[in-house]
C-alpha cells in the first residue's frame, strides 16, 4: 500500500501508517489526514507538531496521559476536558489517528 | 458430519442440520474440533456448527477451519490492532488472522465488549434487541459474561463495527472498558436478590459507571483499574482476587441473632450440627456453645460469613452497614497474584453524600496513581513499590491498625481469657 504525493509513492503499511518516519512532511501528513476524514485545524497541527517533537525526543510514541496532561497545562483545563478535547480532535482516538498523521509508528499493546 | 463424530452425545441437544447429504455441507471438515464434542458435556464446538449451519456466514466457517489448523500445528493466530468507534478509544477488541491468505473468511473476528447492567439484572426485550442487532451486523455469537464482565459480541468485521454500535446504542448499550483506562464494573445480585447484602452495590456501580464514563472509553491512565462491588464479606463477585478497588459490604456491630430461628434450626438439626457445623468452623472462636444455644462474641468476629451462610434465618449481618474498600488485587502478570489489601476498614454508603464521598476518594486515588505509577503499573504494584505509608499520605489517608497486611497473626497479641 502507499500514497500518492507529486508522483512519488510514499509507502505505508497495511493499516496506513508510514512505512519510513523519515518520509513525513507536512503535505503527506495533510494527504493522511485526508485518508482519515479529518479536517485539519490549527490545534490538529499544533498536537501533531507536539507528537513528532515528543517522539524526536524520546524515540517512542507518548502515552495518552502525557498527551492529556501537556494540553490541560497548555489550556488550563482540566485532564476529563482534556481527554474530550482530544478525541474531539481526533475522534478514533490519539493512538489511531492523530499517530497516523504525524507519521509515527503504530501503537502496539491490547488497546 | 454424524458419522464424524462417533459415539458422541451431543446429536441430543440439537446438531440437527436440515441440509441432508455431505456434499451441500456448508462447513468444511473439521476432525479435531469434532473430537471436542464427544463427551456428556455442552460442547462449543457444536453451538458453533449449530449457528454456522444456521446463518450461513463465511466468518464462522473461516474461524472453525483456523482454529482446526492451529489445532494442528498447536499454533494460535489472531494478532491485535486498533478498531474502535467514533469517539471512543476502547471497546473493540481486535483479532487479526495471521493466515488470512490461507483462510481469507476468517481474516477478521473482533470482538465487541458491551456493559452489562449492574448486577447483570436485563429484561429479555433488551436481550432479543441485542440479538437481533449482532446477528445482523456480527457474527451472532456472543459470551454471557467475559471475565471482564462485559458482554463480548465475539466476531464482526471492521467495516461494519460503526454501524453495529450505533444500533445497539440507540438501545441502549455502551460498549465496555479496555486499555489502560476503567474498566466494566462488576457487582453481584445485591440487594436486588440477596439476603445478607450489607449496602446497594447497584446503586454504588451505577454512580461509577457514571462518574467514570469518560475514562472508561477514552483510555489514559498507567494501566488498567477496575471496580467490583460485592455487597457482603461473601464476595461473590471475587472482588479481593480480580480487582484493584474492591468495595465490600460490611458492618460494624454485632451480627444479628433471632433467637427463635436459632432454636428451630437446633430442633431441626440438632445440637452436633451447631456445634460440628458452625461454631467448630469459626475460624476465630468467636462462637461458644451457651445454654443449648450459641454466643457470638462480637469482638472476636472478623465477618468471614460462615455462620451466616450455614444459619441465613437465624443470622443476619449487623444493623450499622457500610463498605470495606482493598486495594490490589490482580491476576498475574510482571509482579504475579495479589490479592487486596485493606485501605478503608469501614464506610457508611447509604446516602447520596455518601457515594459522593466515595468518588472523591477514588478520584483522589487515582490521580495519585496516574502521578506516581509507572507505565504499566497497575494500582497495587505502585503501593507496594512505594510503600503503604507513601501512598495513604498521597492521598491524605490516616493509618489504621486494620491495615496490617495479616491480621491476627501478631505474637504480641495477648488474648482475654
Amino acid at each position: 500500500m502507499g500514497i500518492v504525493i507529486n508522483g512519488a509513492t510514499i509507502e505505508t503499511d497495511e493499516n496506513g501508517y508510514l512505512v519510513n518516519l523519515e518520509d513525513w512532511t507536512e503535505e503527506i501528513a495533510g494527504k493522511l489526514a485526508e485518508g482519515e476524514e479529518l479536517d485539519m485545524s490549527d490545534e490538529h497541527w499544533s498536537l501533531v507538531k507536539f507528537l513528532r517533537d515528543y517522539y524526536d525526543e524520546y524515540q517512542i510514541a507518548p502515552a495518552v496521559k502525557v498527551l492529556t496532561k501537556a494540553i490541560a497545562a497548555e489550556k488550563g483545563i482540566d485532564k476529563k476536558e482534556a481527554s474530550e478535547f482530544l478525541y474531539g480532535l481526533f475522534p478514533k482516538g490519539p493512538a489511531l489517528q492523530a499517530c497516523k498523521v504525524a507519521g509515527l509508528p503504530k501503537p502496539t499493546g491490547c488497546v | 458430519m454424524e458419522e464424524n463424530k462417533g459415539a458422541s452425545s451431543c446429536s441430543s441437544h440439537g446438531c440437527n442440520h436440515s441440509n441432508g447429504g455431505r456434499g451441500e455441507k456448508f462447513l468444511n471438515p473439521t476432525p479435531m474440533l469434532d473430537e471436542l464434542e464427544k463427551g456428556p458435556w455442552p460442547s462449543f464446538v457444536s453451538g458453533f456448527k449449530n449457528l454456522a449451519e444456521r446463518t450461513k456466514k463465511p466468518m464462522l466457517r473461516g474461524v472453525m477451519d483456523q482454529l482446526e489448523y492451529s489445532y494442528n500445528t498447536k499454533m494460535g493466530y489472531w494478532k491485535g490492532g486498533l478498531v474502535t468507534v467514533d469517539g471512543y478509544g476502547a471497546g473493540v477488541i481486535t483479532r487479526y488472522s495471521m493466515i488470512k491468505d490461507k483462510i481469507p473468511e476468517a481474516a477478521e473476528f473482533h470482538t465487541m465488549r458491551i456493559q452489562p447492567p449492574p448486577g447483570l439484572h436485563y429484561n429479555t426485550a433488551m436481550l432479543r434487541e441485542m440479538c437481533d442487532i449482532w446477528e445482523e451486523y456480527g457474527s451472532g455469537m456472543l459470551t454471557l459474561h467475559g471475565q471482564t464482565g462485559d458482554i463480548m459480541l465475539q466476531g464482526i468485521d471492521e467495516a461494519n463495527v460503526q454501524e453495529c454500535f450505533d444500533k445497539l446504542n440507540e438501545k441502549g448499550w455502551d460498549l465496555g472498558g479496555a486499555g489502560a483506562g476503567m474498566r466494566t464494573a462488576v457487582s453481584c445480585a445485591g440487594p436486588a436478590r440477596c439476603e445478607q447484602a450489607c449496602y446497594d452495590n447497584l446503586e454504588l456501580h451505577l454512580h461509577a459507571l457514571r462518574h467514570f464514563v469518560g475514562q472508561l472509553h477514552r483510555p489514559e491512565w498507567n494501566y488498567k483499574i477496575k471496580f467490583k462491588f460485592s455487597a457482603c464479606p461473601n464476595d461473590c463477585t471475587n472482588s479481593i482476587m480480580r480487582s484493584d478497588l474492591a468495595v465490600i459490604g460490611t458492618w460494624k456491630d454485632a451480627i444479628q441473632v433471632e433467637e427463635a430461628a436459632v432454636t428451630e434450626w437446633i430442633e431441626e438439626k440438632g445440637v452436633d450440627a451447631l456445634v460440628n457445623q458452625v461454631i467448630n468452623l469459626c475460624p476465630t472462636r468467636a462462637i461458644s456453645l451457651q445454654d443449648g444455644g450459641m454466643k457470638i462474641d462480637t469482638r472476636d468476629c472478623v465477618r468471614c460469613m460462615h455462620c451466616l451462610n450455614a444459619m441465613p434465618k437465624a443470622l443476619s449481618p449487623g444493623k450499622e452497614r457500610g463498605v470495606s474498600l482493598l486495594m490490589g488485587g490482580k491476576n498475574t502478570l510482571k509482579v504475579g497474584v495479589n490479592m487486596g489489601s485493606l485501605i478503608i476498614p469501614f464506610m457508611k454508603m447509604e446516602t447520596e453524600e455518601d457515594r459522593e464521598k466515595f468518588m472523591k476518594l477514588v478520584e483522589e486515588i487515582i490521580d495519585w496513581w496516574d502521578d506516581s505509577g509507572l507505565d504499566h503499573e497497575r494500582i497495587g504494584e505502585t503501593i507496594e513499590r512505594v510503600g503503604l505509608r507513601q501512598f495513604l499520605d498521597g492521598v491524605g489517608l490516616d493509618v489504621d491498625i486494620n491495615q496490617v497486611s495479616r491480621p491476627r497473626d501478631n505474637p504480641y497479641f495477648k488474648a482475654k481469657y
